[in-house]
């Protein structure tokens, strides 16, 4: 029951993970981490089998910082999501393959646009404008698909996500310990700050 | 002591109009369920009509159970809504779009929907799940509420009407039924209410509803906007929405959305209506699902 979400907006990109870390019934960690920043403008959110995301993540983190020092140029977003689709494509016709879904969300530093990519396990990759992995996909798409639209500022983009974020803690059976939520803007990557001790009442 | 716990603890939807020995006589007066299946000569007859139906262990199974719905009903301040979706499927195979999943329950409303737009009095019962148990079921309820008006010469309320049916499903409980159902009605006794009953023999009194395969989605946007205070388009449009969501992220729910408002006077019906055109105009007008291109 990981939670993913991504929200692509006018000039930013949104990934929201959720924070707890599970191994069958018990939560490891309540503040866990599953995002990596691949480079200044480009962060990626991952979910899947433990152990394989993470290796995965920072595997490709290590190679997008291994292009960047050769060429001495950034990879675009869509040049790190074409790469990571490569990767998981050869890994999948292993004999151990990445179990592992991300989102990828990035700006272009050249057109300063955002983009978003759902990647998931089987190697398919999507440019969405908003997109969710897991459980979150059933409750939160539909709220997306009536919220969401392409111009939205960074403050209705995070309303959009509190909508979705609500959402899931009123449905969803198992607390996935609040979000931890990344912003993507044309000056880098930030973190944001949010309320995730808010109590959702359910109708 | 205990007499005094049970009569605070009882939840707030259980009718006040029936005692304790009313609700037994109500009970009792409903014939014993033996209507006389035949059943497969097995032991474990569930397991048997698994065997026979499910098709994700076995994709080749005989028998293939019309499944696949969004369904949904709620409380508001003007009354109760029930919309629906109206595809049935069997496996993979669409094996209808026009399927009337909103089933008036009583005597004075069984029969096709009117064409006038005056009020039918009587209850609302929804169906989801098996098509064939939906239907069989919510029709011997009718028959119980026709004769439970007989009897008393009045109408059942909800509460006693979802109790048949929950007492049903209990008593054939692991034999396979497959139904989830809300019933929705207004009366006299009780304001509006809602119950949701299904095959496991759960029967829960409460404010918003949303069952079968699309129900995530369908919560998702009603969840979102939901709130008691809505106002009768408002509320309407909101179920509409929500099962306009379902329909579009469900591969197992599509086809016409039907709608219906249960009002003090009765149930009124607003449509059965293509989702392609409203879904079409959701987008183009306002500019919602923007995941979809309309441009070649």
């Amino acid at each position: 029951m990981e939670v993913l979400l991504g929200i692509a907006g006018k000039d930013f990109v949104i990934l929201a993970a959720s924070k707890a870390a599970m191994r069958g019934p018990t939560v490891l960690k309540a503040e866990d981490d599953k995002t990596r920043q691949l480079n200044k403008h480009t962060v990626m959110a991952f979910s899947g089998e433990s152990g394989d995301t993470v290796q995965f993540a920072e595997y490709i983190q290590a190679n997008a910082a291994l292009y960047s020092m050769r060429n001495d140029t950034e990879l675009s977003p869509s040049a790190v999501a074409n790469f990571v689709r490569g990767e998981l494509a050869r890994s999948l016709r292993s004999r151990s393959p990445y179990t592992v879904n991300l989102l990828l969300g990035g700006i272009d530093p050249v057109t300063e646009k955002p983009h978003l990519y759902w990647v998931d396990y089987l190697a398919s990759l999507a440019p969405l404008p908003y997109a969710a992995h897991g459980y979150a996909q059933y409750y939160c798409l539909s709220i997306l698909d009536k919220h969401h639209h392409p111009d939205c500022s960074l403050e209705e983009g995070l309303a959009l996500l509190t909508l979705c974020t609500d959402e899931l803690k009123r449905r969803l059976p198992i607390d996935y310990k609040g979000m931890l939520v990344k912003v993507v803007t044309k000056d880098g990557v930030r973190e944001i700050p949010v309320d995730n001790d808010k109590v959702v009442r359910s109708a | 002591m205990d007499k005094l716990v049970a009569q605070y603890s009882r939840p707030p939807h259980q009718n006040e109009m029936y005692s304790e020995q009313e609700q037994q006589d109500l009970t009792a007066s409903v014939p014993p369920l033996s209507l006389k299946f035949s059943l497969p000569p097995v032991d474990n007859r569930s397991a048997f009509l698994r065997a026979m139906t499910d098709d994700h262990s076995n994709p080749s199974c005989p028998i293939k159970l019309a499944h696949g719905t969004t369904t949904l009903a709620f409380r508001f301040q003007g009354g109760i809504i029930v919309c629906t979706d109206s595809r049935a499927t069997a496996g993979n195979w669409i094996a209808s779009q026009t399927v009337k999943k909103v089933i008036p329950v009583s005597r004075l409303s069984r029969g096709e929907d009117k064409k006038t737009n005056e009020p039918t009095p009587g209850l609302l019962g929804t169906m989801a799940g098996g098509a064939a148990d939906c239907q069989y079921w919510l029709r011997y309820l009718s028959q119980q509420c026709t004769l439970h008006e007989i009897r008393h010469k009045r109408r059942i309320t909800v509460a006693a009407a979802s109790k048949i049916l929950a007492n049903l499903t209990y008593a054939y409980k692991g034999y396979g039924l497959s139904m989830g159902t809300m019933l929705a009605g207004m009366t006299p006794q009780e304001g509006p209410a809602l119950y949701y009953i299904d095959s496991d023999g759960t029967r829960l009194p409460g404010n918003l509803f949303c069952v079968g395969s699309g129900q995530t989605f369908a919560y998702g946007v009603l969840d979102a906007e939901y709130k008691y205070e809505l106002t009768e388009e408002e509320a309407l449009n909101l179920g509409r929405r929500a099962i306009l969501a379902a329909m579009h992220r469900d591969a197992y729910s599509g086809g016409f959305i039907n709608l219906y408002h249960v009002k003090e006077e009765g149930w009124v019906h607003h449509g059965f209506d293509d989702m392609n055109p409203i879904f079409w105009d959701t987008k183009l007008q306002k500019g919602e699902f923007s995941n979809v291109t309309s441009a070649l």
